[in-house]
């Protein structure tokens, strides 16, 4: 029963680059049906932490396991359980955007048709109709994202990885964003891992985990951090908790 | 086993969609060839003779000993392509959105092959009759016969290209390293002069190099091919160096083993 509710588990977490640590034995787990926001500097670790999440690295030790599949040991299964939006887009810029849908679809099994349907959907959903047959370099940055969130969503996943999905867009496209994944969130009961280092994204996330140079400085809720950093904005927070470390290895 | 088709389809269509898109690209597939039969066969026609060697039953002209050379130039350019593409998509992302596809890894790598596989056969069937419209005596049956010797050397150049594609990350150094693997790889070869007529002229090192060079086979075996001939050699050593690059690759592809695994932000 417990695994039924825990979208993402993951346990004592090791990633080295030679000499440099870039996660220190990172243990946390993300419910079903619940925002996650990963906030952490730049340098923090977030992107080896994705990368080992989606099965690009693998870790040094510790485990990772997506509705209770170990990447590891079984990443094709565990790889179909997500939805994932890189930092970097990851689009085809010479294929329009419902060309890039329905190719995904095809990497993920789906019948032309059946990829056909979805795309539509999904790029309706995202109000991207107009422009789908438009090669995605004539499109903007926020619709880009968009067009990339539709990918993402177009499999039914049942974990959605976003890695600093909000880079490069203008302050609205990124409130539409930031409002749409957690409306998916909350009515589809979508479990959701953001992670990005603008703390005003996520503010409303179920958890906050707070990461620094490989390590976990901070874990809760937005009003739980606050009162565990005696401070009154989930900025002065985040620099409490990251700070504070800097602090402890200085000292 | 459809969930498997079907990715290999949808990677096919976008790889060859692209192709179609890139019109400089597919001109520039067909002129280089054609070129170098119109252009470097008209004039060493007569310098350079060609006696009777198999698979071969008469003295034949100049362009017909080279347009099997040309055929392997049109796969070991689209082989270079070919990781041309996963760099580029390696830049845009789109390498990750493959590699984290729900197939293995290595099957989502052999996808990529095929792709770059078809296209180049297509490309050098196109190419095979431009030749003959420009007058290169081929027979009728090469159209057919070829087939197979283009698919095996298609697969092996395309293999070797997925192979550079591991260590080379970035477009800006490709232009150099595709340098460093095309033109040495068709000049010493069997591509443009028999190896016997190398030899002739006492340059036996070069004879050494090609003989040792995998693209010699692929060129061979298409010109036996051509002829309803199967020469062994030349498909064993194809099949296996095609075969060993592609284990090689999708070893540097591996996050556990991988070159790319053991770095960041790749």
């Amino acid at each position: 029963m417990l695994l039924m509710t825990v979208a993402l588990s993951i346990d004592r977490l090791v990633k080295r680059y030679g000499k440099l640590t870039a996660l220190n034995e990172i243990s946390f787990s993300v419910e079903a049906g619940q925002v996650t926001a990963l906030l952490g500097p730049n340098g923090a670790g977030k992107t080896t932490l994705f990368q080992i999440l989606t099965g690009l690295f693998v870790a040094d030790s510790g485990q990772v396991s997506i509705l209770g599949i170990d990447i590891a040991k079984e990443p094709v299964a565990a790889l179909k359980q997500l939805g994932i939006v890189f930092q970097q887009s990851a689009l085809d810029p010479d294929l329009t955007a419902h060309q890039n849908l329905i190719f995904h679809g095809g990497l993920h099994g789906l019948s032309r048709k059946d990829a056909t349907a979805r795309a539509d959907k999904w790029l309706k959903t995202f109000g991207l109709s107009d422009v789908s047959r438009k090669p995605c370099r004539q499109l903007s940055g926020g619709m880009k994202r968009r067009v990339e969130l539709a990918r993402a969503l177009m499999t039914d996943p049942a974990l959605l990885f976003l890695d600093e999905p909000t880079q490069g867009l203008d302050p609205k496209s990124r409130k539409e964003l930031v409002e749409t994944v957690f409306a998916l969130a909350r009515d589809r009961g979508l479990s959701v891992v953001w992670a990005t280092h603008l703390v005003g994204e996520v503010v409303n996330a179920d958890t906050i985990i707070v990461l620094d140079h490989g390590h976990i400085v901070g874990k809760g809720t937005s009003p739980e951090l606050l009162i565990q950093t005696k401070v009154n904005s989930l900025e002065d927070a985040f620099l409490a908790l990251t700070e504070q470390r800097h602090e402890g290895h200085a000292a | 086993m459809i969930r498997w088709l079907i990715a290999l389809d949808s990677v096919v269509r976008r790889d060859t969609l692209r192709f179609f898109k890139q019109t400089s690209r597919l001109v520039s597939a067909i002129v280089r060839p054609a070129l170098w039969l119109l252009v470097f066969a008209a004039g060493f026609q007569n310098v350079l003779g060609v006696s009777i060697t198999p698979p071969y039953e008469t003295y034949i002209p100049y362009d017909v000993y080279m347009a099997p050379g040309l055929l392997g130039m049109v796969l070991l350019f689209q082989g270079m392509q070919s990781s041309l593409s996963l760099v580029f998509d390696r830049e845009v992302g789109l390498l990750r959105l493959l590699l984290t596809s729900p197939f293995p890894r290595a099957y989502l790598l052999f996808v990529k092959l095929i792709a770059g596989t078809i296209l180049g056969v297509l490309q050098a069937i196109v190419f095979l009759g431009v030749a003959r419209l420009a007058g290169v005596d081929i027979p009728n049956s090469a159209f057919m016969t070829v087939i197979p010797a283009l698919v095996i050397g298609g697969f092996t150049l395309a293999s070797l290209g997925l192979l550079l594609s591991v260590y080379v990350k970035r477009l800006e150094n490709y232009a150099g390293a595709m340098n460093f693997v095309i033109f040495p790889s068709f000049f010493f070869s069997t591509a443009l002069y028999p190896l016997w007529k190398i030899a002739e002229s006492g340059a036996l090192w070069i004879v050494y190099i090609a003989q040792l060079n995998p693209f010699t086979s692929v060129v061979e075996m298409i010109r036996f091919a051509m002829y309803g001939q199967i020469d062994w050699r030349s498909v064993l050593i194809t099949f296996l160096v095609g075969t060993v690059a592609f284990m090689i690759a999708a070893r540097g592809y591996d996050p556990q083993r991988g070159v790319l695994g053991r770095k960041s932000q790749e």
